[in-house]
C-alpha cells in the first residue's frame, strides 16, 4: 500500500491532561490544510476517565481506508504505560518518539528507530509546562519534514478557538523548541 | 464552503441544523454524546429547541409530538438507547410521521460495550418495533457521507411520510475527518397542511394523528396503502457503491466503517495480484439487491464482512439468490477488523477453493 | 323559546363509547366547555391515552393525537416545544399516567412544561377488564388482586397530586370529583384554572378527577358514586395542592 502515495499512520498516547488528543487533532488539521486526506480517531469512554488517552491519526494522499491504526508509522508516547501498551503497534522500520522526561526505560525493539526527547523539561524551560504536547509537535515536524509551521499555527487556532490567539507566540516558541531538540 | 475538520457526531448536528431541523430530543449515551451536546450549544443559536428527555422512550415520543406539527425533528442514540426507542418508532411508522433517527452503534447484546459495532442491523432493517413496518436506513462510511445523507434523509422522510434512520457506529461518531457542507439539491416535497395537528383555528375539521385502527378491514386497507408506499421506496431509493468489480474473483459486501477497512484490504490484495471487488450498500433498507446483478462472471464467491456475528449476511444470501456461495468474515464485541485480517480471510477462502 | 342547555361545540357529537354511569362523559364535557369558554378551541391540541379514553380523539372537536401507553406527556412536550402559543392537553387514566407513564408525567412537571393534564382516577384498569391500578385502594378487589390489594405484596396506592406538589415546576395541581353537581362545578373551575395556567405560561398543570367505574367495580351507577365518596375521597382528599398564584418553592 505504501507505493500508492503518501500515507502516514500515527498513534499518540499518554495520560489525560498531557494534550495527546489535541496534539493529534492539530496534526490532522494541519494535514488537511496541506491537502491531505486525514482522519483522527480518539479512544473514548471510561478509559478516558481512567487517566489514559490515545488517538490515531492518518494522513494520506488517498481517501483514508481504515482509520484504526494497528501498525503505526510513528508512535509518540508521553508516559511509561503508553510505551508498554503500544510498543508492538509500530511497523518494522517505523519510529517511536519517547518523552524521556517521564519515561526512563528504552525501547526494546531493534527493528524501529527510537528518539528520546525530554518534552516536559523542554516545555518547563519555556515557562509553560502544559506546552509539552506542542514541543512534541515541533519535534515531529523536524523529524518528518511535515506539516509546515504556518499550517500548524493555523490549526492551533482551529482546534483551541480564536480566543486562544494570545497563546500563539508561546506555542510558536514551543514548536521551535521541539525542532531544536532534533537538530 | 471550505473544508473543516469535524467529529462525526458534531458534523451530524451541523448538517441537521443546516437541513432545517430545529427540534432535537435526546438522552446521553456513549458513543453519541457529542450529538446532544452539540445540539444543546447550537440549536438555540439557530432559533431551535433542544430538550434532554428523561429517557430514550420519552425522547422518541417527543419526536412523535413535534413531527405531528410538521416540524423537522430528530433524535439520536446508541444501541441500548435505540432499543428503548423501538416502541415509539413503530408508532411513528404507523402514524406516518416524518423524522430522523440516528443510531451510532455500539456492541451488544445488553449493555454490551461502547466500542464500534454493526450488531443492530436486524433491528434497523427488520422494523425493530412491533408490527409490519420498515423504514429507510442509510449507512454512511465517512463523516462526509454522513453529512451528505442528513438532508437527503429529512427529504425522504417528508416525501414518503416515514421515519428514516441513519445507522452509523461509534467510529463514525467519534472520528474527525474533513468535511464540506454542500447545498442539498432542492427536492419537491409534498405539503403537510392536510394532516398536521397545529390547531383547527375552528376553520376546518380536526386532524387526528393516530395508530389505533381497531377494525381489521380498516387496518388492512391502511396497510395495503402503506405497503404500496414501501414498494415505491424500494423501487426508487436504493443506493449503493460498486468498487473494483471488474474482473473480480471474489466480491466482498460491507457497509459503513467496515467498508473502508475492506477497501484497504482490497488494495493490499491487489498488490498481491488478487482481484477482489466490493459492493457497499448505502441503503440497508431497501437493500440494493439490484447491485448483485452487476457482479461479473469472473466472481466465484461472495463474502459479507461485518462487525457482527453475521446479520447483513442474510440479505447478501437473499440478494445472491443462490448464484454464488456466500461466505462471512466478522469481528464482534466492539473489535474492529484490520485490513490484514480481511485480506487474510479472502486469501484463505481462495486458497481453500483451489 | 330560550336555550337552557346545548351540546358544547368543543365536542364532535360522536356518541361516547363509555359504559353507563361512567363519569368520563362529564369530564369530557367540562374540558370541552372550558376550551370553548376560554376561546382556545381552535388552538387546542389534545392527546388521548391508552385506556378507556383511547377514543377521545373521536370526541374532542380539536386536533388530536393518540399516544403510546403512558407517553402522552412526552408527546405533549414535543408539540408544545414547537407550538408554544397553542393549548396542549393530555387526557389520561390512572394506569397510563401513574404506572407505565410515571416517568413522563413526573418529568413533564420537572421541566415545568406548559401543558395541561387531565388525570382521570377511577382506581381500576377499565379497558382491559378490571385489573389493579396504581391507585387501587388497599383491600379493593380487582381481577389481579382477587383477595384485595395488600400493602405487603402490592404496596399502598400512589397519591399523584401530593407527589407532584413537591416538584417546583408543577404550577397548578388540584384534585376534584364529579360525584355531585356542586363538585362538577368545582371541577370545571379547576380545569379552567389549569388551562389558564398554561395560557399564562406559568408552568405545568394537572387536574386529577376522581371517577367511577361501575362496570369493573361491580356496582350500579348510584352505588358507584357512593363508593367513591366513602372509599376514594378519604384516601384521595379533594383540594388544591399547587396554585399558580403561590410563589414557586
Amino acid at each position: 500500500m505504501k507505493d500508492q502515495g503518501f500515507l502516514e499512520e500515527i498513534i499518540i498516547a499518554g495520560f489525560g491532561g498531557q494534550g495527546v488528543l489535541s496534539a493529534g487533532m492539530i496534526l490532522a488539521y494541519a494535514g488537511m490544510l496541506e491537502g491531505k486526506n486525514v482522519a483522527w480517531l480518539p479512544s473514548y469512554g471510561p478509559e478516558m476517565r481512567g487517566g489514559t488517552a490515545n488517538c490515531n491519526v492518518v494522513l494520506s494522499d488517498d481517501p483514508v481506508g481504515s482509520p484504526v491504526v494497528s501498525q503505526a508509522d510513528t508512535l509518540i508516547v508521553m508516559n511509561g504505560p503508553s510505551l508498554d501498551k503500544f510498543e508492538n503497534h509500530v511497523r518494522p522500520g517505523g519510529i517511536i518518539i519517547v518523552n524521556s522526561s517521564l519515561i526512563e526505560r528504552k525501547v526494546s525493539r531493534k527493528d524501529v528507530t527510537a528518539y528520546y526527547f525530554p518534552l516536559n523539561d523542554a516545555a518547563a524551560e519555556l515557562g509553560s509546562a502544559k506546552a509539552a504536547n506542542i514541543v512534541l509537535l515541533g519535534a515531529y515536524m523536524a523529524l518528518k519534514g511535515f506539516p509546515q509551521k504556518p499550517a500548524v499555527l493555523e490549526s492551533f487556532l482551529k482546534v483551541f478557538g480564536e480566543g486562544k490567539k494570545k497563546f500563539l507566540p508561546i506555542n510558536e516558541q514551543a514548536l521551535l523548541k521541539g525542532q531544536s531538540l532534533v537538530n | 464552503m471550505a473544508k473543516v475538520l469535524m467529529k462525526g457526531n458534531e458534523a451530524l448536528g451541523a448538517a441537521a441544523i443546516k437541513a432545517g431541523c430545529r427540534y432535537f430530543f435526546g438522552y446521553p449515551i456513549t458513543p453519541q454524546n457529542e450529538v446532544p451536546e452539540y445540539m444543546a450549544r447550537e440549536m438555540p443559536k439557530a432559533g431551535g429547541v433542544f430538550v434532554q428527555a428523561e429517557s430514550e422512550v420519552a425522547a422518541i415520543n417527543m419526536v412523535y409530538g413535534a413531527a405531528s406539527t410538521g416540524a423537522r425533528v430528530m433524535t439520536s442514540s446508541s444501541s441500548p438507547g435505540i432499543s428503548l426507542k423501538q416502541e415509539g418508532l413503530s408508532y411513528i411508522a404507523a402514524a406516518e410521521l416524518p423524522c430522523l433517527i440516528v443510531n451510532m452503534m455500539r456492541s451488544g447484546p445488553g449493555l454490551g460495550g461502547i466500542q464500534p459495532s454493526q450488531a443492530d442491523y436486524f433491528q434497523a432493517t427488520r422494523g425493530g418495533g412491533n408490527g409490519d413496518y420498515y423504514m429507510p436506513v442509510f449507512a454512511p462510511a465517512s463523516v462526509q457521507e454522513l453529512v451528505d445523507l442528513v438532508p437527503l434523509s429529512f427529504d425522504l422522510a417528508d416525501e414518503y411520510r416515514t421515519p428514516v434512520m441513519i445507522l452509523g457506529d461509534g467510529m463514525i461518531g467519534q472520528i474527525m475527518e474533513s468535511v464540506e457542507f454542500h447545498e442539498a439539491p432542492p427536492r419537491p416535497l409534498p405539503s403537510k397542511e392536510d394532516w398536521i395537528t397545529v390547531g383547527t383555528g375552528e376553520k376546518r375539521s380536526p386532524h387526528i394523528v393516530n395508530t389505533l385502527r381497531i377494525v381489521p378491514e380498516v387496518l388492512e386497507k391502511f396497510l395495503n396503502g402503506y405497503f404500496n408506499k414501501l414498494e415505491t421506496i424500494k423501487q426508487k431509493e436504493c443506493r449503493w457503491e460498486e468498487y473494483g468489480l471488474e474482473g473480480a474473483e471474489i466480491v466482498l459486501v460491507a457497509y459503513g466503517t467496515t467498508s473502508r477497512i475492506v477497501k484497504s484490504a482490497l488494495a493490499s490484495l491487489a498488490g498481491e495480484g488478487i482481484k477482489a471487488g466490493l459492493i457497499r450498500p448505502i441503503t440497508l433498507w431497501p437493500y440494493p439487491q439490484r447491485a448483485f446483478d452487476r457482479i461479473p462472471p469472473s466472481a466465484k464467491a461472495l463474502m459479507s464482512v461485518e462487525m457482527s456475528a453475521g446479520q447483513m449476511l442474510d440479505d447478501v444470501k437473499i440478494a445472491s439468490a443462490g448464484r454464488w456461495p456466500v461466505h462471512f468474515f466478522g469481528r464482534s464485541g466492539g473489535m474492529v477488523p484490520t485490513p490484514g485480517e480481511v485480506a487474510g480471510a479472502v486469501k484463505q477462502l481462495l486458497g481453500d477453493r483451489e | 323559546m330560550t336555550t337552557v342547555q346545548e351540546k358544547s361545540r368543543g365536542l364532535t357529537g360522536s356518541e361516547f363509547s363509555y359504559c353507563p354511569g361512567c363519569t368520563h362523559g362529564i369530564i369530557h364535557r367540562l374540558v370541552a366547555e372550558n376550551l370553548v369558554e376560554l376561546g382556545v378551541l381552535g388552538q387546542a391540541i389534545g392527546i388521548a391515552p391508552v385506556g378507556c379514553a383511547v377514543f377521545a380523539y373521536d370526541f374532542f372537536n380539536c386536533d388530536m393525537l393518540e399516544a403510546a401507553h403512558g407517553r402522552a406527556p412526552a408527546v405533549a412536550t414535543g408539540i408544545k416545544r414547537v407550538l408554544q402559543d397553542n393549548v396542549v392537553f393530555t387526557y389520561q387514566g390512572d394506569g397510563d399516567l401513574a404506572a407505565i407513564g410515571t416517568a413522563e408525567t413526573v418529568h413533564a412537571a420537572v421541566r415545568g412544561e406548559n401543558i395541561t393534564i387531565i388525570f382521570v382516577n377511577n382506581a381500576i384498569y377499565g379497558m382491559t377488564g378490571g385489573q389493579m391500578a396504581p391507585t387501587t385502594l388497599l383491600g379493593q378487589k380487582s381481577t389481579t388482586t382477587p383477595a384485595g390489594r395488600s400493602r405487603e405484596t402490592q404496596g399502598a396506592p400512589i397519591r399523584v397530586c401530593e407527589m407532584l406538589a413537591t416538584i417546583p415546576g408543577a404550577a397548578s395541581i388540584a384534585r376534584v370529583s364529579v360525584d355531585s353537581p356542586a363538585n362538577v362545578r368545582k371541577a370545571k373551575k379547576a380545569i379552567k384554572t389549569a388551562f389558564e395556567t398554561q395560557i399564562a405560561k406559568k408552568g405545568f398543570s394537572l387536574v386529577e378527577v376522581l371517577s367511577t367505574c361501575p362496570t369493573n367495580w361491580g356496582l350500579n351507577p348510584v352505588e358507584s358514586l357512593s363508593w367513591l365518596r366513602t372509599n376514594m375521597m378519604p384516601y384521595y382528599p379533594l383540594g388544591t395542592f399547587r396554585s399558580p398564584d403561590e410563589e414557586a418553592k
